[in-house]
């Protein structure tokens, strides 16, 4: 907030585009980040569209294998970068000023920059599909000899990595600082909601993960094109030294995907409960320690790199030791719905959703870091179905759960109950079918990233695509149901829901475009 | 707490968080030198096999073991034909020092410079198994349509754990760039 109180007007919101490129509002950049994650979220959506319908039938029929690739490439990259993690920063935008009684982030103009950087970068990843010798093919996990090896897209796909990485480290940046010195009086840190928690959590890890992939791409980089041999043997480097540093980034980078989930749909269900949060403490607790746990436990995806035995066992027994705090969190949210007066709204639901189909995610993680059941999992379609499981079900999911439960305080109206409750069913119905059979897809030897498999494989992967296409048609309703609730519908009020706890409901719905520039006072 | 106060507190904060994301990404950097030092003392991923340590004191031959080494040889990029030694399957006892030889054949009409990368497999007997002398060493270089046979000298370490009873010894070869060979 630069502006004095003299020409200070409350509502009076700027108008046309310059509104949105020079926003330092928290609530305009949430709103860009939202919708940008959304977009993003239909285009990586198309491009697994593309996969399913490939692998409907066995045989090459719809694209060629060298597209396909690069189909599963930027499918995952647009869907982690450009979706998932813009997607919790918009979120955390919008709400985290609101919900410590702040008046706006804490650094409103590098808010807007790390914004705007990220339309370039995921351009960048985009274009490259179009340039001779394609976009990436070596998956998004980008291992050397095959990285090293491509065309000038696998280096627009780098650089796109930075400029995501850099908006990111930005974005965490801005949170961090925001949450330490921004909270309203009387609001310390353990009366913090658990999605602040949450976030300021993950956006340590960003800090500590994210330059760690920046120094593997630019690695990367100077290998293709000074003359560097980081992972080339021919020049005493090592391709397995690329998985290491990789994964270091990696691990914690799926708790960054998961963690505010968690955070919203710890929001989520005491609401609907109407009991308080059980077991507050421990919920933080949780939390540090998974993202302490994250980063020891890297190698547990690349156990069959050739791996001494003392070190698969380490990392057997560590990943293993990352079930008892989830376990803590799944325990602490069942015992919050535990004689609740329960109803079920939207976003109840895919709250109950994110945790039982986030669960069975977590049961077959808890499988693969069984190291010798590993080597028959690995790289299979086992891998696909719990990673599926878990970004979708708990990041995805938990978002959902969150745009239902924000969106009336966001727009100022309810959203349709009816079209969320077909959203929900449609999605989670459609989301089983399409990657249920994965598992004995990859139980039976189906390897990953293959655009052609053998007969045996074919049932299940017809009933996989035509989940997917359902799941994948049926993410256009939450954007009729958004669309709807911003255009009109029944007047929300401040509160919305019945006694929800957090400040974001002590302002009227929506929310005016500065809200909290008295700080309230926290009992 | 007033505004400017604040406003400081906040650039305060986010100087030290980028201290640190800097901080991480030479991290990210220094994991290529750790991850050399950490392999190279616990012999992991065959990495020590390319040390050229001579012992001081000559091994204890212990004729009671036979180990199997096997010898192996690829070569990427480069116009040569490398063989393998004529015995691809030596018996050896712990301690002893035999030679092999190895032939390079230069397939053009340059000038042409290469580098042997050895690897010794399992990782857990890298350690012990010493290179005296090696082709491997220093880079090589043929003039055009040249013939090299190319010597290597080794000794099983008797400390070679009991459980291994077959070594590889195998050689990737690269063209030289101007590089150092690989001793790390």
């Amino acid at each position: 907030m630069t502006t004095t109180v003299a020409d200070h007007h409350h509502d009076e919101v700027p108008k046309g585009i310059t509104r949105w490129l020079f926003t330092t509002n928290h609530k305009d950049i949430g709103t860009l980040y939202l919708w940008f994650s959304f977009i993003m979220f239909l285009v990586g959506g198309a491009m697994a569209l593309v996969i399913r319908a490939e692998l409907f039938q066995p045989g090459l029929q719809v694209v060629d294998p060298h597209f396909y690739n690069q189909m599963v490439t930027v499918h995952a990259l647009i869907m982690i970068f450009g979706a998932i993690m813009p997607g919790f920063v918009g979120f955390a935008n919008w709400m985290i000023p609101m919900m410590i009684g702040a008046p706006d982030m804490a650094l409103p103009r590098m808010n807007n920059w790390s914004f705007w950087l990220l339309p370039f970068a995921t351009s960048l990843l985009i274009l490259s599909l179009f340039v001779p010798g394609g976009g990436p093919a070596a998956g998004w996990t980008i291992y050397p000899p095959l990285s090293v090896q491509g065309g000038m897209g696998v280096d627009l796909t780098i650089f796109t990595i930075h400029i995501l990485g850099m908006s990111s480290i930005l974005g965490a940046i801005n949170i961090i600082a925001t949450i330490m010195n921004m909270r309203a009086p009387g609001m310390t840190l353990m009366k913090m909601p658990l999605f602040i928690w949450t976030w300021v959590i993950t956006a340590f890890l960003l800090i500590a993960a994210m330059p760690v992939l920046a120094g593997a791409v630019t690695m990367l980089l100077t290998d293709r094109h000074f003359g560097t041999a980081f992972f080339d043997p021919a020049g005493g480097g090592d391709p397995v030294m690329f998985q290491h540093i990789f994964w270091f980034f990696g691990h914690p980078e799926v708790y960054i995907l998961i963690l505010p989930a968690f955070g919203i749909i710890s929001q989520v269900i005491p609401t609907f409960a109407r009991k308080p949060l059980f077991g507050y403490t421990s919920m933080v607790f949780a939390t540090a320690g998974i993202a302490f746990l994250s980063f020891i436990v890297w190698a547990h995806h690349m156990y069959t790199v050739g791996m001494p035995l003392s070190g698969e066992l380490f990392f057997m027994y560590s990943t293993m030791l990352i079930a008892i705090p989830t376990g803590v969190k799944i325990f602490n949210w069942m015992a919050t719905m535990w004689r609740g007066s329960m109803t079920f709204e939207t976003p109840m639901l895919y709250a109950i959703a994110t945790v039982a189909l986030f669960t069975v995610g977590g049961l077959t993680g808890l499988m693969m870091a069984i190291t010798p059941a590993d080597f028959q999992y690995h790289d299979t379609y086992f891998i696909v179905a719990h990673f599926h499981y878990v970004i979708f079900c708990g990041s995805v999911l938990g978002m959902f759960a969150g745009v239902y439960y924000w969106l009336p305080k966001w727009t100022g109206h309810m959203y349709d109950e009816t079209l969320g409750k077909w959203h929900f069913w449609l999605t989670i119905i459609a989301f089983n079918v399409t990657f249920f059979p994965q598992h004995f897809l990859g139980f039976a030897g189906m390897p990953r990233r293959i655009p052609d498999y053998s007969l045996q494989f074919a049932e299940f992967n017809v009933i996989s695509s035509i989940g997917g296409f359902v799941l994948g048609f049926s993410q256009l309703i939450l954007l009729v149901v958004v669309l709807k609730a911003i255009r009109g519908g029944k007047k929300a009020s401040a509160e919305v829901w019945e006694n929800p706890e957090g400040l974001e409901w002590t302002v009227p719905s929506p929310a005016p475009y500065h809200t909290f520039a008295t700080a309230p006072e926290v009992k | 707490m007033t505004e400017a106060c604040r406003k400081k507190s906040n650039r305060r904060v986010a100087g030290w968080l980028s201290l640190w994301v800097v901080g991480m990404f030479g991290f990210g950097y220094a994991l290529v030198p750790l991850y050399d030092i950490f392999c190279e003392i616990t012999g992991l991923n065959g990495k020590s096999a390319t040390l050229s340590e001579v012992s001081a004191k000559p091994l204890k031959i212990d004729r009671s073991r036979t180990v199997t080494v096997e010898f192996a040889v690829n070569v990427s990029g480069i116009p040569w034909q490398v063989d393998r030694p004529e015995t691809v399957r030596l018996k050896v006892h712990p301690g002893e020092a035999m030679t092999v030889t190895y032939a390079a054949h230069s397939l053009t009409d340059t000038l042409s410079a290469g580098q042997a990368v050895p690897s010794v497999s399992p990782a857990r007997a890298a350690r012990h198994f010493r290179k005296t002398e090696c082709f491997c060493f220093t880079r090589q270089e043929l003039a055009p349509r040249e013939s090299k046979i190319m010597p290597v000298t080794f000794v099983v370490d008797p400390a070679l754990p009991e459980e291994v009873k077959t070594i590889t010894l195998s050689y990737a070869v690269y063209p030289a760039k101007d590089i150092e060979p690989a001793n790390s």
